[in-house]
């Protein structure tokens, strides 16, 4: 319909204003907003990119130190922000895995299970507030320690894939243990396997993988938590150039108190090629204990995964030779950000264990308690709660998997998938064991059952490796800053209307239909089993409520959007939800198409999950627009004034003393 | 441990190569249950591992081999496809080389402690071994014949049911688990021994070893290459769960007990 109209700057303009509240009402023609309607435009986008360049949030920062990605980038995350659809990395759910790996892997499984369930005795674990010395060695021997560092190098060259399903077993059996393997090859010695030289390779890695050093990522300190890019330890260069000196102290390092290795993360001076400047930045080294000047502070006491070490851990003037720098020196920050986001998807992995294991306590509680004169199973309230628990499994263990494979298969661009599944994963593996001693009731409370450890082994995986409310953001702000520069890019095909008219139209195109809350086309049909196209419709019109929402609150806040938490928390929530319909989508559609037994009870897994996701973006969406909103985070931000002033509750007490 | 040389070749080493018999089974941990026609157990889709008592026996061999009183363990399964996993196993765990005897489908479901026995027995002289080690039975079947044909087979002297295996001189000292008590006998080589319980704890395969073994030859042959006839003279009739554990009386007297027994015409 709007190929007939004569195309002039003034006439895009109108077409592409959106008028923020008045939606319900179809499109209008904005007159008032012509002269300035294409100065907002450009505005806002590019204003968030320079509000989030200059935050000091570390997330943020990534955001713009990673490489922005281009319209055609194939991640999923990034279209769904745009309101697109990009379904390369999501549909059909990916299997990597070849005969050969598949075949190894499933050898390694049995052993590895016959292992925890046989030699390591969590619960034993947890009372010395340590990994038996035994349960070490045998893990050592079993190669545990050295499971993605490659063969040639001593270890098991497992791929993602193959190390996700390990990581299950062991996050099924033990989070403890799981956390003192993580915390050296996840994160410990990653950057040597990601950064490091020919060199270094070679010189660390075997001993590493053999177990016979363990690793530490040294990156917090007391004053640098989630604002990592604060930190304050020093890495000062020799007259000679030969080595740096190391100065500072690091807090809650996970192996920090049995560790010989250890990535540490320091600011140093570092020159600017181009302009000469010298400027504080971070780097990474990789500091050996020997180095003398590395010392450990006693274990600390913990509420969970107590047979983890963690401890704080000094460096005093330590001698650090310039050889040992990890990556480029003033590229530490990059480096800490790729190691974290690297291994995201094996806590995802390991918590979707811990909730097979957690569920498979309570059902057997729940098929052989009878109460009432019935086994509680066949009541309602427990069959929610179970249902409940198998679907939030479901999605994490998808997301996982998803993700090792589509980073097995070379992607590049995963880092807003990896940090939802972390804070899908954390938070449902939190809410199933809770839901699990519920159901278990007392004997659920007592030691001896097991999964109060699990819990509280858990609370620790919804603030490590960036807390949830930061990684929240950082989702939030990766997407509106991939909507910004999508319309930097309408707003750059404006100035040469005639040249981009293809694109011009179809923009302005799904913008009419938007607003007058037409499809804009976009469709799963095809691409999902047809007896998921319900499912699929409903997610597809999702992502355009997404992408419709995201860029009205981008021009409505342009590049005040960064403070604006409240709105970004909501947006983050959805974005997590809807990658969760779509994982689902995609695994319950392969198993369709492959037959498999389970499938009809995936497809209803799939159906329930959607549903009901779709019911709660729709109302995050809602809340977003309305003019209520507003007020509420007023008034919310106006209580948490009152109580942080007050030093605590203000109310008066109902006694009145 | 270290490989043997040739030195100590002569002076230690008893046997040059020792056979293996590794069966796949239904995991120990299954539930088992009966097909509905009734011919036998589910096993499709269902958990398979090595038979524990193989287990003992593999485990035994790599201890032998790590004392180098033999040189080469070879480990041999037979059945379907599937059996290659079960000698992949062995392998992680130190042995050398294996063998898969092929048996598909129908015919392996009659595969009984004769048919193997005849083909341990072929394997045996054309690989010219000196020891053959087994599980005392097989947890699916609970047979405890093939160690003892396979003996009779080739006129060896059988060390069935160990609990230990000790060197003494030339000769093999077995002790025996028997109803009685333990029984030691002192036995020539070669010999046919069987793996008992308590002989030893088999070791964990590490996930080096595993990959390791990746590099290990598995020769695949069929029992006509051995001259073997596998047709069987057993045929399975039915299989039945065993029957439903009824619930019990309590009884408040010697008399009532006494009445009722009567009753059920018991006395």
């Amino acid at each position: 319909m709007m190929q007939s109209v004569c195309w002039t700057p003034a006439v895009c303009q109108r077409a592409l204003q959106v008028v923020t509240p008045t939606i319900a009402l179809g499109f209008r023609s904005p007159a008032c907003f012509i002269s300035n309607g294409r100065l907002y435009a450009s505005h806002s986008a590019q204003a968030v990119l320079e509000k989030a360049a200059s935050e000091s949030t570390a997330e943020v920062k990534t955001a713009t130190n990673m490489k922005v990605p281009s319209l055609e980038s194939k991640s999923f995350a990034v279209s769904m922000f745009k309101g697109q659809l990009s379904t390369e990395q999501v549909f059909p759910f990916p299997s990597v895995l070849n005969e050969e790996q598949s075949q190894f892997l499933k050898e390694l499984v049995g052993p590895v299970s016959k292992f925890f369930e046989e030699v390591n005795d969590p619960a034993k674990n947890d009372a010395l507030e340590k990994v038996e010395d035994g349960t070490m060695q045998g893990l050592k021997e079993m190669g545990a320690f050295g499971l993605q560092v490659p063969a040639d190098l001593g270890g098991l060259g497992l791929t993602n894939t193959q190390y996700a399903r390990l990581v299950e077993i062991v996050g099924m059996h033990d989070l403890g243990v799981g956390i003192t393997l993580g915390a050296h090859q996840s994160i410990g010695f990653k950057g040597i396997l990601l950064f490091g030289n020919k060199k270094q390779k070679e010189k660390y890695l075997p001993s590493l993988a053999s177990g016979e050093k363990i690793a530490a990522f040294c990156l917090t300190e007391p004053a640098s938590g989630s604002d990592a890019a604060s930190i304050k330890t020093t890495a000062v260069k020799s007259e000679c150039g030969q080595y740096y000196t190391l100065n500072g102290g690091k807090i809650w390092i996970s192996n920090g108190g049995i560790a010989d290795i250890f990535t540490v993360f320091a600011k140093s001076q570092v020159k600017d090629e181009t302009t000469g400047e010298v400027k504080d930045k971070i780097s990474a080294f990789i500091v050996e204990k020997d180095f003398g000047g590395v010392t450990s502070g006693p274990p600390e006491k913990k509420m969970g995964i107590k047979a983890s070490n963690t401890a704080e851990v000094h460096f005093d003037n330590v001698r650090v030779p310039a050889d040992n720098v990890l990556g480029e020196i003033g590229s530490g920050f990059k480096v800490a950000m790729n190691i974290l986001n690297n291994g995201r998807f094996g806590m995802a992995a390991a918590l979707s264990g811990t909730m097979k294991g957690v569920i498979s306590k309570a059902v057997d509680h729940a098929a052989n308690r009878t109460q009432f004169g019935n086994k509680i199973h066949n009541f309602g309230a427990i069959q929610e709660k179970v249902a409940r628990m198998a679907m939030l499994q479901y999605v994490s263990e998808s997301m996982a998997y998803m993700i090792s494979a589509n980073m097995d298969m070379g992607a590049t661009e995963f880092q807003i998938e990896a940090a939802i599944s972390k804070i899908f994963a954390s938070e449902a593996a939190w809410n199933v064991s809770d839901e699990c001693i519920q159901i278990m009731g007392g004997m659920g409370f007592m030691k001896d059952a097991g999964v109060e450890r699990v819990m509280r082994d858990l609370r620790i995986f919804r603030i490590f490796e960036g807390t949830n409310d930061i990684l929240r953001l950082f989702v939030a702000l990766n997407g509106f800053q991939n909507a910004g520069n999508q319309l930097k890019n309408i707003q750059k095909a404006l100035k040469n209307p005639i040249g981009n008219a293809g694109l011009l139209v179809s923009e302005i195109g799904k913008r009419i239909k938007r607003r007058a809350g037409m499809s804009t086309g976009l469709s799963l049909k095809g691409v999902v089993h047809p007896e998921l196209n319900s499912s699929g419709e409903l997610t597809v019109k999702a992502i355009e409520e997404l992408g419709g929402v995201v860029e009205i609150l981008l021009l409505k806040h342009g590049k005040k959007i960064v403070d604006e938490q409240f709105v970004l928390m909501r947006v983050a929530d959805s974005a997590i939800d809807l990658y969760a319909m779509v994982v689902v989508l995609s695994r319950a559609s392969r198993s369709l198409s492959q037959g498999l037994p389970s499938a009809e009870h995936e497809k209803v897994l799939c159906e329930t999950w959607c549903t009901e996701t779709y019911a709660r973006i729709t109302k995050n969406m809602k809340e977003l627009n309305s003019s209520s909103s507003k007020q509420l985070f007023r008034n919310l931000r106006a209580i948490s004034k009152a109580v942080v002033e007050n030093g605590g509750i203000v109310s008066a007490h109902p006694l009145g003393f | 441990f270290s490989l043997p040389t040739a030195a100590c070749l002569n002076s230690k080493t008893m046997a040059s190569r020792v056979l293996v018999g590794v069966k796949r089974v239904i995991d120990y941990a299954v539930k088992i249950r009966v097909k509905p026609d009734k011919t036998g157990v589910v096993t499709d889709g269902v958990k398979h591992s090595m038979n524990p008592f193989c287990e003992i026996a593999v485990e035994q061999a790599v201890r032998m081999k790590e004392k180098q009183l033999v040189k080469e363990i070879i480990a041999v399964s037979c059945g379907p496809q599937q059996c290659q996993e079960t000698i992949r196993t062995a392998l992680a765990m130190g042995a050398d080389r294996g063998i898969h005897v092929d048996v598909a489908g129908k015919d392996s479901e009659n595969l009984g402690p004769f048919q193997v026995s005849k083909i341990l027995a072929a394997l045996a002289k054309k690989e010219d071994v000196q020891l053959i080690i087994l599980g005392k039975q097989a947890i699916d079947d609970d047979c405890n014949q093939t160690g003892q044909m396979t003996s009779a087979l080739l006129d060896w002297p059988q060390g069935t049911f160990a609990s230990e295996v000790a060197v003494e001189g030339d000769k093999l000292k077995v002790v025996r688990e028997v109803d009685g008590g333990l029984e030691t006998i002192l036995i020539r080589l070669p010999a046919v021994l069987t793996a008992d319980l308590r002989l030893n704890e088999p070791r964990y395969a590490t996930l080096p070893n595993i990959m390791k073994a990746k590099k290990k030859k598995i020769d695949v042959m069929k029992p006509g290459d051995l001259a073997v006839d596998i047709s069987s003279n057993l045929q399975i009739l039915s299989t039945d769960e065993p029957p439903q554990r009824k619930a019990g009386v309590k009884l408040e007297s010697a008399e009532d007990l006494i009445a009722k027994l009567r009753e059920i015409g018991r006395i």
